[in-house]
Protein backbone atom coordinates (compact mmCIF):
# COMPACT_ATOMS: atom_id res chain seq x y z
CA UNK A 1 0.00 0.00 0.00
CA UNK A 2 1.40 3.36 -0.93
CA UNK A 3 1.23 6.27 1.40
CA UNK A 4 -0.31 9.45 0.11
CA UNK A 5 0.58 12.88 1.29
CA UNK A 6 -1.53 15.97 1.02
CA UNK A 7 -0.23 19.00 -0.83
CA UNK A 8 3.14 17.53 -1.72
CA UNK A 9 4.39 16.57 1.71
CA UNK A 10 2.87 19.44 3.66
CA UNK A 11 3.01 17.22 6.75
CA UNK A 12 6.78 17.73 6.91
CA UNK A 13 6.63 21.50 6.80
CA UNK A 14 6.06 23.59 9.89
CA UNK A 15 2.33 24.18 10.52
CA UNK A 16 0.99 27.66 9.89
CA UNK A 17 1.22 30.12 12.75
CA UNK A 18 -2.22 31.18 14.00
CA UNK A 19 -2.55 34.58 15.63
CA UNK A 20 -5.41 36.38 17.35
CA UNK A 21 -6.06 39.75 15.74
CA UNK A 22 -9.45 40.77 17.14
CA UNK A 23 -11.32 40.57 20.46
CA UNK A 24 -15.08 40.85 20.99
CA UNK A 25 -16.10 40.65 24.64
CA UNK A 26 -19.55 40.53 26.22
CA UNK A 27 -18.89 40.06 29.93
CA UNK A 28 -20.92 40.68 33.07
CA UNK A 29 -18.36 43.27 34.20
CA UNK A 30 -17.81 44.97 30.86
CA UNK A 31 -19.04 45.31 27.28
CA UNK A 32 -16.20 45.29 24.78
CA UNK A 33 -12.66 44.12 25.42
CA UNK A 34 -11.31 47.38 26.84
CA UNK A 35 -14.23 47.99 29.21
CA UNK A 36 -13.96 44.41 30.44
CA UNK A 37 -10.20 44.68 30.90
CA UNK A 38 -10.45 47.96 32.84
CA UNK A 39 -13.15 46.51 35.11
CA UNK A 40 -11.13 43.34 35.64
CA UNK A 41 -7.99 45.27 36.61
CA UNK A 42 -10.09 47.28 39.08
CA UNK A 43 -11.63 44.14 40.54
CA UNK A 44 -15.15 45.17 39.50
CA UNK A 45 -17.62 42.32 39.58
CA UNK A 46 -20.66 41.67 37.40
CA UNK A 47 -22.22 39.23 39.87
CA UNK A 48 -25.64 40.30 41.19
CA UNK A 49 -28.91 38.74 42.37
CA UNK A 50 -31.32 37.53 39.69
CA UNK A 51 -34.81 39.06 39.63
CA UNK A 52 -37.70 38.29 41.95
CA UNK A 53 -38.98 35.37 39.90
CA UNK A 54 -35.91 33.42 41.06
CA UNK A 55 -36.56 34.19 44.76
CA UNK A 56 -37.72 30.65 45.51
CA UNK A 57 -34.54 28.94 44.28
CA UNK A 58 -31.65 27.90 46.53
CA UNK A 59 -29.09 29.88 44.47
CA UNK A 60 -29.86 33.40 43.26
CA UNK A 61 -26.60 35.04 42.17
CA UNK A 62 -25.40 35.21 38.57
CA UNK A 63 -22.89 37.13 36.49
CA UNK A 64 -25.24 39.17 34.32
CA UNK A 65 -24.67 41.22 31.18
CA UNK A 66 -27.12 43.83 32.42
CA UNK A 67 -26.49 46.68 29.99
CA UNK A 68 -27.02 44.78 26.72
CA UNK A 69 -29.95 46.13 24.69
CA UNK A 70 -30.34 43.69 21.82
CA UNK A 71 -32.24 46.07 19.54
CA UNK A 72 -29.21 48.38 19.48
CA UNK A 73 -27.02 45.62 18.02
CA UNK A 74 -29.22 43.13 16.18
CA UNK A 75 -31.14 43.79 12.94
CA UNK A 76 -34.93 43.55 13.20
CA UNK A 77 -34.93 40.58 10.85
CA UNK A 78 -32.90 38.49 13.29
CA UNK A 79 -34.84 39.36 16.43
CA UNK A 80 -37.71 36.85 15.99
CA UNK A 81 -35.32 34.00 15.27
CA UNK A 82 -32.68 34.46 17.97
CA UNK A 83 -32.32 33.66 21.64
CA UNK A 84 -30.47 36.11 23.88
CA UNK A 85 -27.36 33.92 23.65
CA UNK A 86 -27.17 34.38 19.87
CA UNK A 87 -27.76 38.12 20.10
CA UNK A 88 -24.84 38.37 22.52
CA UNK A 89 -22.71 36.22 20.20
CA UNK A 90 -23.59 38.28 17.11
CA UNK A 91 -22.70 41.51 18.93
CA UNK A 92 -19.41 40.04 20.15
CA UNK A 93 -18.59 38.86 16.62
CA UNK A 94 -19.22 42.35 15.20
CA UNK A 95 -16.86 43.87 17.75
CA UNK A 96 -14.20 41.24 17.14
CA UNK A 97 -14.33 41.85 13.37
CA UNK A 98 -14.19 45.62 13.88
CA UNK A 99 -11.27 45.26 16.29
CA UNK A 100 -9.42 43.12 13.74
CA UNK A 101 -10.29 45.49 10.91
CA UNK A 102 -11.51 42.42 9.01
CA UNK A 103 -14.15 43.25 6.40
CA UNK A 104 -15.81 39.98 5.36
CA UNK A 105 -17.57 41.54 2.35
CA UNK A 106 -14.16 42.17 0.75
CA UNK A 107 -12.85 38.63 1.23
CA UNK A 108 -13.58 35.34 -0.58
CA UNK A 109 -16.43 33.67 1.28
CA UNK A 110 -14.60 30.33 1.52
CA UNK A 111 -11.54 31.96 3.08
CA UNK A 112 -13.47 32.55 6.30
CA UNK A 113 -14.96 30.04 8.75
CA UNK A 114 -16.70 30.08 12.13
CA UNK A 115 -15.85 27.66 14.98
CA UNK A 116 -17.56 28.36 18.29
CA UNK A 117 -18.45 26.48 21.44
CA UNK A 118 -21.66 26.47 23.40
CA UNK A 119 -22.88 24.25 26.23
CA UNK A 120 -26.44 25.43 26.88
CA UNK A 121 -28.10 26.44 23.61
CA UNK A 122 -30.96 28.92 23.44
CA UNK A 123 -32.73 28.16 26.71
CA UNK A 124 -35.02 31.16 27.12
CA UNK A 125 -36.34 30.92 23.56
CA UNK A 126 -37.07 27.23 24.01
CA UNK A 127 -38.64 27.77 27.42
CA UNK A 128 -41.10 30.23 25.84
CA UNK A 129 -41.89 28.07 22.80
CA UNK A 130 -42.33 24.85 24.78
CA UNK A 131 -44.64 26.73 27.12
CA UNK A 132 -46.69 27.73 24.05
CA UNK A 133 -46.68 24.13 22.89
CA UNK A 134 -48.40 22.82 26.01
CA UNK A 135 -50.67 25.81 26.64
CA UNK A 136 -51.72 26.93 23.14
CA UNK A 137 -50.92 24.01 20.85
CA UNK A 138 -48.26 23.09 18.28
CA UNK A 139 -49.43 25.56 15.60
CA UNK A 140 -48.36 28.45 17.85
CA UNK A 141 -44.75 27.27 18.25
CA UNK A 142 -42.28 29.44 16.32
CA UNK A 143 -40.77 27.77 13.28
CA UNK A 144 -37.46 29.27 14.43
CA UNK A 145 -37.45 26.96 17.43
CA UNK A 146 -36.07 24.43 14.93
CA UNK A 147 -32.63 26.04 15.24
CA UNK A 148 -32.78 28.82 17.85
CA UNK A 149 -32.23 26.30 20.66
CA UNK A 150 -29.26 24.58 19.07
CA UNK A 151 -25.63 24.57 20.29
CA UNK A 152 -24.48 25.32 16.74
CA UNK A 153 -26.78 28.31 16.27
CA UNK A 154 -24.19 30.96 17.17
CA UNK A 155 -21.80 29.56 14.58
CA UNK A 156 -24.60 29.42 12.00
CA UNK A 157 -25.92 32.93 12.53
CA UNK A 158 -22.42 34.49 12.52
CA UNK A 159 -21.61 32.55 9.35
CA UNK A 160 -24.79 33.67 7.57
CA UNK A 161 -24.58 37.29 8.73
CA UNK A 162 -21.03 37.74 7.47
CA UNK A 163 -21.08 35.43 4.46
CA UNK A 164 -18.45 33.07 5.85
CA UNK A 165 -18.71 29.73 4.09
CA UNK A 166 -15.37 28.10 4.90
CA UNK A 167 -14.93 25.22 7.38
CA UNK A 168 -17.20 25.83 10.35
CA UNK A 169 -18.37 23.91 13.37
CA UNK A 170 -19.35 23.83 17.01
CA UNK A 171 -17.74 22.08 19.97
CA UNK A 172 -19.67 21.07 23.08
CA UNK A 173 -17.58 20.20 26.15
CA UNK A 174 -19.20 22.19 28.97
CA UNK A 175 -16.68 24.68 30.41
CA UNK A 176 -13.74 23.24 28.43
CA UNK A 177 -15.43 23.68 25.05
CA UNK A 178 -14.42 27.31 24.53
CA UNK A 179 -10.73 26.37 24.49
CA UNK A 180 -11.49 23.36 22.30
CA UNK A 181 -13.06 25.76 19.80
CA UNK A 182 -9.89 27.86 19.77
CA UNK A 183 -7.84 24.69 19.27
CA UNK A 184 -10.06 23.52 16.45
CA UNK A 185 -10.02 26.98 14.87
CA UNK A 186 -6.23 26.76 14.79
CA UNK A 187 -6.55 23.38 13.09
CA UNK A 188 -8.78 25.00 10.43
CA UNK A 189 -6.18 27.75 9.88
CA UNK A 190 -3.44 25.14 9.53
CA UNK A 191 -5.55 23.27 7.00
CA UNK A 192 -5.65 26.36 4.87
CA UNK A 193 -8.53 28.64 5.86
CA UNK A 194 -6.84 31.93 6.71
CA UNK A 195 -9.57 33.70 8.75
CA UNK A 196 -11.59 31.97 11.49
CA UNK A 197 -14.10 33.52 13.87
CA UNK A 198 -13.93 31.53 17.10
CA UNK A 199 -14.77 31.65 20.81
CA UNK A 200 -17.93 31.01 22.76
CA UNK A 201 -20.88 32.78 24.36
CA UNK A 202 -23.54 31.52 26.78
CA UNK A 203 -26.76 32.75 28.36
CA UNK A 204 -29.40 30.63 30.08
CA UNK A 205 -30.97 32.47 33.01
CA UNK A 206 -34.66 31.84 32.39
CA UNK A 207 -36.19 29.68 35.19
CA UNK A 208 -35.80 26.45 33.20
CA UNK A 209 -32.17 27.24 32.44
CA UNK A 210 -31.61 28.30 36.03
CA UNK A 211 -32.78 25.00 37.53
CA UNK A 212 -30.39 23.25 35.13
CA UNK A 213 -27.51 25.23 36.62
CA UNK A 214 -28.66 24.31 40.11
CA UNK A 215 -28.83 20.64 39.14
CA UNK A 216 -25.04 20.59 38.70
CA UNK A 217 -24.81 20.56 42.50
CA UNK A 218 -21.84 22.92 42.30
CA UNK A 219 -23.47 26.35 42.78
CA UNK A 220 -22.71 28.49 45.79
CA UNK A 221 -25.67 28.95 48.10
CA UNK A 222 -24.36 32.23 49.49
CA UNK A 223 -26.23 35.50 48.92
CA UNK A 224 -23.40 38.04 49.24
CA UNK A 225 -22.07 38.72 45.72
CA UNK A 226 -18.58 39.40 47.13
CA UNK A 227 -18.48 36.13 49.08
CA UNK A 228 -20.28 33.61 46.89
CA UNK A 229 -17.61 32.52 44.39
CA UNK A 230 -14.19 32.31 46.03
CA UNK A 231 -12.03 30.02 43.90
CA UNK A 232 -9.11 28.42 45.79
CA UNK A 233 -10.17 30.09 49.06
CA UNK A 234 -10.34 27.79 52.08
CA UNK A 235 -13.96 28.95 52.39
CA UNK A 236 -14.89 28.12 48.78
CA UNK A 237 -18.55 27.12 48.61
CA UNK A 238 -19.16 26.48 44.91
CA UNK A 239 -19.39 28.75 41.90
CA UNK A 240 -21.70 31.41 40.50
CA UNK A 241 -22.79 30.94 36.87
CA UNK A 242 -22.48 33.81 34.43
CA UNK A 243 -23.52 34.75 30.91
CA UNK A 244 -21.51 36.16 28.02
CA UNK A 245 -18.09 35.22 26.74
CA UNK A 246 -15.79 36.28 23.94
CA UNK A 247 -15.51 35.98 20.19
CA UNK A 248 -11.98 36.05 18.77
CA UNK A 249 -10.55 36.47 15.28
CA UNK A 250 -7.91 33.83 14.59
CA UNK A 251 -5.85 34.20 11.43
CA UNK A 252 -2.97 32.71 9.59
CA UNK A 253 -0.10 35.01 10.57
CA UNK A 254 1.00 35.48 6.97
CA UNK A 255 -2.52 36.30 5.78
CA UNK A 256 -2.98 38.75 8.66
CA UNK A 257 0.27 40.50 7.73
CA UNK A 258 -0.66 40.62 4.01
CA UNK A 259 -3.98 42.29 4.70
CA UNK A 260 -2.23 44.74 7.00
CA UNK A 261 -3.85 43.66 10.28
CA UNK A 262 -3.40 46.54 12.72
CA UNK A 263 -3.04 44.37 15.81
CA UNK A 264 -1.60 40.98 16.61
CA UNK A 265 -2.48 40.20 20.22
CA UNK A 266 -0.57 36.94 20.25
CA UNK A 267 -0.13 33.48 18.86
CA UNK A 268 -2.14 30.41 19.82
CA UNK A 269 1.10 28.50 20.31
CA UNK A 270 -0.16 25.37 22.05
CA UNK A 271 -3.36 23.46 22.63
CA UNK A 272 -4.27 20.12 24.14
CA UNK A 273 -7.36 18.40 25.46
CA UNK A 274 -7.67 15.37 27.71
CA UNK A 275 -10.46 13.42 29.33
CA UNK A 276 -10.62 12.40 32.98
CA UNK A 277 -10.64 8.69 33.80
CA UNK A 278 -13.83 6.99 34.91
CA UNK A 279 -14.72 7.97 38.51
CA UNK A 280 -13.44 5.36 40.93
CA UNK A 281 -10.76 4.10 38.54
CA UNK A 282 -7.99 5.27 40.89
CA UNK A 283 -6.17 6.93 37.99
CA UNK A 284 -5.27 10.63 38.27
CA UNK A 285 -7.39 13.36 36.67
CA UNK A 286 -6.36 14.49 33.18
CA UNK A 287 -5.60 18.17 33.76
CA UNK A 288 -1.86 17.81 34.41
CA UNK A 289 -1.46 15.80 31.21
CA UNK A 290 -3.40 18.46 29.27
CA UNK A 291 -1.02 21.13 30.58
CA UNK A 292 2.08 19.09 29.66
CA UNK A 293 0.71 18.30 26.21
CA UNK A 294 -0.14 21.95 25.52
CA UNK A 295 3.34 23.05 26.62
CA UNK A 296 4.89 20.38 24.38
CA UNK A 297 2.70 21.52 21.51
CA UNK A 298 3.93 25.09 22.03
CA UNK A 299 7.54 23.97 22.38
CA UNK A 300 7.52 25.79 25.73
CA UNK A 301 9.23 24.69 28.93
CA UNK A 302 7.30 25.24 32.20
CA UNK A 303 9.71 27.97 33.35
CA UNK A 304 8.87 30.06 30.27
CA UNK A 305 5.19 30.34 31.28
CA UNK A 306 4.65 33.69 33.02
CA UNK A 307 1.05 33.33 34.18
CA UNK A 308 -1.70 30.70 34.43
CA UNK A 309 -5.36 31.58 34.04
CA UNK A 310 -6.98 28.85 36.11
CA UNK A 311 -10.25 27.06 35.58
CA UNK A 312 -11.01 28.05 39.19
CA UNK A 313 -13.99 25.81 39.88
CA UNK A 314 -14.67 27.21 43.35
CA UNK A 315 -15.49 23.68 44.51
CA UNK A 316 -12.87 22.57 47.08
CA UNK A 317 -12.27 19.12 45.59
CA UNK A 318 -11.80 20.56 42.09
CA UNK A 319 -9.71 23.51 43.29
CA UNK A 320 -7.43 21.05 45.06
CA UNK A 321 -7.10 18.92 41.90
CA UNK A 322 -6.27 21.98 39.80
CA UNK A 323 -3.75 23.31 42.33
CA UNK A 324 -2.09 19.87 42.36
CA UNK A 325 -1.84 19.81 38.55
CA UNK A 326 -0.36 23.33 38.41
CA UNK A 327 2.11 22.54 41.20
CA UNK A 328 3.12 19.24 39.59
CA UNK A 329 4.14 21.05 36.39
CA UNK A 330 5.45 24.38 37.70
CA UNK A 331 6.57 23.52 41.24
CA UNK A 332 5.15 24.98 44.46
CA UNK A 333 4.39 28.68 43.94
CA UNK A 334 6.27 28.39 40.65
CA UNK A 335 4.02 30.57 38.51
CA UNK A 336 1.50 33.37 39.18
CA UNK A 337 -2.09 32.09 38.95
CA UNK A 338 -5.03 34.35 38.17
CA UNK A 339 -8.77 33.70 38.11
CA UNK A 340 -10.58 36.73 36.66
CA UNK A 341 -13.74 34.67 36.28
CA UNK A 342 -14.30 35.30 39.99
CA UNK A 343 -15.64 38.67 38.72
CA UNK A 344 -17.93 37.27 36.02
CA UNK A 345 -18.99 33.87 37.28
CA UNK A 346 -18.33 30.73 35.29
CA UNK A 347 -19.53 31.24 31.72
CA UNK A 348 -19.26 27.62 30.53
CA UNK A 349 -18.17 27.79 26.86
CA UNK A 350 -17.74 31.55 27.25
CA UNK A 351 -15.09 31.39 29.95
CA UNK A 352 -12.19 29.86 28.02
CA UNK A 353 -12.31 32.45 25.21
CA UNK A 354 -12.85 35.27 27.72
CA UNK A 355 -9.79 34.07 29.64
CA UNK A 356 -7.88 33.97 26.33
CA UNK A 357 -8.87 37.61 25.71
CA UNK A 358 -7.86 38.48 29.28
CA UNK A 359 -4.52 36.67 28.93
CA UNK A 360 -3.74 38.53 25.67
CA UNK A 361 -4.49 41.89 27.31
CA UNK A 362 -2.34 40.79 30.26
CA UNK A 363 0.49 40.10 27.79
CA UNK A 364 -0.09 43.49 26.12
CA UNK A 365 -0.11 45.57 29.30
CA UNK A 366 2.12 43.53 31.64
CA UNK A 367 -0.52 43.41 34.38
CA UNK A 368 -1.87 40.23 35.97
CA UNK A 369 -5.42 40.73 37.29
CA UNK A 370 -5.86 40.10 41.01
CA UNK A 371 -8.72 38.10 42.49
CA UNK A 372 -10.42 40.18 45.19
CA UNK A 373 -11.99 38.93 48.45
CA UNK A 374 -9.83 35.83 48.72
CA UNK A 375 -8.70 34.96 52.24
CA UNK A 376 -6.42 32.09 53.19
CA UNK A 377 -5.70 29.29 50.76
CA UNK A 378 -5.40 25.77 52.15
CA UNK A 379 -1.69 25.18 52.80
CA UNK A 380 -1.51 22.11 50.56
CA UNK A 381 -2.55 24.09 47.44
CA UNK A 382 0.90 25.73 47.25
CA UNK A 383 -0.06 28.01 44.35
CA UNK A 384 0.83 31.69 43.94
CA UNK A 385 -2.71 33.03 43.49
CA UNK A 386 -2.62 36.71 42.52
CA UNK A 387 -5.11 38.22 44.94
CA UNK A 388 -5.95 41.51 46.60
CA UNK A 389 -7.06 44.86 45.20
CA UNK A 390 -4.38 45.69 42.64
CA UNK A 391 -3.05 43.87 39.58
CA UNK A 392 0.49 42.54 39.74
CA UNK A 393 2.92 44.07 37.23
CA UNK A 394 4.85 41.40 35.35
CA UNK A 395 6.62 40.90 32.05
CA UNK A 396 4.34 38.37 30.40
CA UNK A 397 5.45 36.63 27.26
CA UNK A 398 3.71 33.26 27.53
CA UNK A 399 0.37 32.60 29.20
CA UNK A 400 -1.41 29.33 29.91
CA UNK A 401 -5.22 29.18 30.00
CA UNK A 402 -6.97 26.21 31.60
CA UNK A 403 -10.57 25.02 31.47
CA UNK A 404 -12.33 21.99 32.91
CA UNK A 405 -15.82 20.89 31.97
CA UNK A 406 -18.25 18.90 34.09
CA UNK A 407 -18.20 15.36 32.75
CA UNK A 408 -14.41 15.04 32.60
CA UNK A 409 -13.27 17.54 29.96
CA UNK A 410 -9.87 19.27 30.28
CA UNK A 411 -8.38 21.79 27.87
CA UNK A 412 -5.26 23.95 27.90
CA UNK A 413 -4.11 26.73 25.57
CA UNK A 414 -0.70 28.42 25.46
CA UNK A 415 -0.62 31.99 24.16
CA UNK A 416 2.63 33.59 23.08
CA UNK A 417 3.38 37.29 22.80
CA UNK A 418 4.60 37.59 19.27
CA UNK A 419 4.42 35.10 16.46
CA UNK A 420 7.69 33.31 15.87
CA UNK B 1 -56.97 39.87 4.61
CA UNK B 2 -55.13 42.86 3.07
CA UNK B 3 -51.55 43.52 2.03
CA UNK B 4 -51.22 45.73 5.11
CA UNK B 5 -52.24 42.79 7.31
CA UNK B 6 -49.57 40.69 5.63
CA UNK B 7 -46.93 43.40 6.14
CA UNK B 8 -47.81 43.67 9.82
CA UNK B 9 -47.72 39.91 10.38
CA UNK B 10 -44.44 39.42 8.52
CA UNK B 11 -42.67 42.19 10.38
CA UNK B 12 -43.97 40.82 13.70
CA UNK B 13 -42.93 37.24 13.11
CA UNK B 14 -39.92 37.50 10.81
CA UNK B 15 -38.62 41.04 11.22
CA UNK B 16 -37.71 43.45 8.47
CA UNK B 17 -34.68 43.41 6.20
CA UNK B 18 -32.68 46.61 6.69
CA UNK B 19 -32.20 46.99 2.90
CA UNK B 20 -35.87 46.60 1.88
CA UNK B 21 -38.67 49.18 1.96
CA UNK B 22 -41.74 47.11 2.81
CA UNK B 23 -43.96 50.20 2.55
CA UNK B 24 -43.29 50.29 -1.19
CA UNK B 25 -44.90 48.36 -4.04
CA UNK B 26 -44.16 44.84 -2.90
CA UNK B 27 -47.16 42.80 -4.01
CA UNK B 28 -45.38 41.12 -6.93
CA UNK B 29 -41.87 41.04 -5.48
CA UNK B 30 -40.70 37.61 -4.40
CA UNK B 31 -40.37 36.90 -0.71
CA UNK B 32 -36.71 36.15 -1.34
CA UNK B 33 -36.25 39.68 -2.77
CA UNK B 34 -37.97 41.05 0.31
CA UNK B 35 -35.50 39.23 2.55
CA UNK B 36 -37.80 36.44 3.68
CA UNK B 37 -36.76 32.80 3.38
CA UNK B 38 -39.08 29.78 3.34
CA UNK B 39 -39.03 29.54 7.14
CA UNK B 40 -40.24 33.15 7.37
CA UNK B 41 -43.12 32.40 5.01
CA UNK B 42 -43.96 29.25 6.96
CA UNK B 43 -44.00 31.22 10.20
CA UNK B 44 -46.21 33.84 8.52
CA UNK B 45 -48.62 31.12 7.40
CA UNK B 46 -48.88 29.86 10.98
CA UNK B 47 -49.69 33.38 12.24
CA UNK B 48 -52.29 33.84 9.50
CA UNK B 49 -53.96 30.64 10.66
CA UNK B 50 -53.96 31.89 14.25
CA UNK B 51 -55.42 35.27 13.33
CA UNK B 52 -57.71 34.54 10.36
CA UNK B 53 -58.45 30.86 10.86
CA UNK B 54 -57.17 29.99 7.38
CA UNK B 55 -55.00 26.91 7.13
CA UNK B 56 -52.18 26.98 4.56
CA UNK B 57 -50.60 23.52 4.38
CA UNK B 58 -46.80 23.50 4.89
CA UNK B 59 -46.26 21.72 1.57
CA UNK B 60 -48.00 24.58 -0.24
CA UNK B 61 -45.74 27.25 1.25
CA UNK B 62 -42.85 26.85 -1.24
CA UNK B 63 -45.26 27.58 -4.11
CA UNK B 64 -46.27 30.93 -2.62
CA UNK B 65 -43.48 33.06 -4.01
CA UNK B 66 -45.00 36.55 -3.68
CA UNK B 67 -47.36 38.46 -1.38
CA UNK B 68 -49.99 38.31 -4.18
CA UNK B 69 -49.77 34.51 -4.33
CA UNK B 70 -50.10 34.26 -0.57
CA UNK B 71 -53.05 36.66 -0.39
CA UNK B 72 -54.81 34.88 -3.30
CA UNK B 73 -54.32 31.58 -1.49
CA UNK B 74 -55.90 33.02 1.69
CA UNK B 75 -58.82 34.49 -0.34
CA UNK B 76 -59.55 31.19 -2.07
CA UNK B 77 -59.44 29.33 1.24
CA UNK B 78 -61.78 31.91 2.83
CA UNK B 79 -64.28 31.62 -0.04
CA UNK B 80 -64.31 27.83 0.00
Amino acid sequence: MTQTTIAGGAARTRPATAVITGLGVVAPNGMGAEEYWTATLRGESGIAPLGDRMAKYPARLAGQVASFVAEEHIPSKLMPQTDRVTRLALAAAEWALADAGLRPAELPEYSMGVVTSNASGGFEFTHREIQKLWTQGPQTVSVYESFAWFYAVNTGQISIRHGMRGPSGVLVAEQAGGLDAVGHARRAVRRGTPHIVTGGVESSFDPWGWVSHIASGRLSGRTDPARAYLPFDGAADGYVPGEGGAILILEDAGAAARRGAAKVYGEVAGYAATFDPRPGSGRPPGLEYAIRKALDDAGARPETIDVVFADAAGVPRLDREEAAAITAVFGPGGVPVSAPKALTGRLYAGSGPLDVACALLCIRDGLIPAVPNIGDLPADYRIDLVRGDAPRPAKVRNALVLARGKGGFNAAVVLRKEAQ
Amino acid sequence: MTLDDLRRIMVACAGEDEHVDLAGDIIDRTFAELGYDSLAVMETAARIEGEFGVKIPDEQVPELATPRALLDCVSRATVS
